[in-house]
């Protein structure tokens, strides 16, 4: 069971490679917002699975929670200031 | 064991969702239609993912095994709020700046699905 816990733990980095390129190159402000709160919920989950995998649950379960309300206040406090059309223009793609 | 069934199969229908969720992000052609895989996917991904790692904890049966899990189930509770929220916040962040929604060109849109 640990190592189908270690290879669900890369599968779930690699997702989170992929909306960090969402992050990355999204057009508007917003879109990169979109890729930073997919890697949070992400991130959540792997860390529980990191618990298990360390069979420190019960310590890592707190990491797990106080992460899941530290990306819920960023995501929100981001997403009221970017509200008054601060740097939401079409930018240029990313290189 | 039956109960490392369980823990597979939840686990493989998270990841399921979480992959159409990272995938939807990348392939959608508009930023609203983009939140919708990032609200829905990944709540129900976090939830039979934290569901199967409760019951895999739940594997020698103590009173503090058995809180860990309830605990598990907490933070499912509360993503199960949060990410509603905050999807909706950063909607309406987009709605207020005037971004405006991707149509198809047949229908009198800009078809910029290249972006």
């Amino acid at each position: 069971m640990h190592s189908l816990f270690l290879y669900v733990c890369l599968y779930l980095c690699f997702l989170m490679a992929l909306s960090l390129y969402r992050g990355l190159a999204g057009p508007t402000v917003v879109d990169r917002l979109i890729g930073v709160n997919a890697i949070g919920s992400k991130t959540v989950v792997l860390l529980v699975l990191i618990g298990l995998l360390y069979e420190r649950v019960d310590m890592f379960v707190d990491i797990a929670l106080a992460y899941a309300m530290l990306n819920f206040i960023a995501v929100l406090g981001a997403s009221r200031y970017f509200q008054k059309r601060k740097g939401l223009y079409e930018e240029p793609p990313y290189k | 064991m039956i109960l490392n069934g369980i823990v597979i199969v939840l686990m493989f229908c998270g990841l399921v969702f979480f992959t159409g969720g990272g995938i939807g992000i990348l392939r959608f052609p508009d930023f609203y239609t983009r939140l919708h895989p990032a609200g829905k996917l990944d709540t129900l991904g976090s939830l039979l993912m934290m569901t199967s790692a409760a019951i895999f904890n739940l594997h020698d049966l103590t009173l503090s095994n058995a809180l860990t899990s309830v605990k598990i189930m907490l933070i499912v509770v509360f993503i199960f709020l949060s990410s509603p929220t905050a999807t909706h916040a950063i909607m309406d962040a987009g709605v207020r700046a005037g971004l405006e929604p991707w149509e198809k060109a047949s229908l009198g849109g800009r078809d910029d699905l290249a972006t």
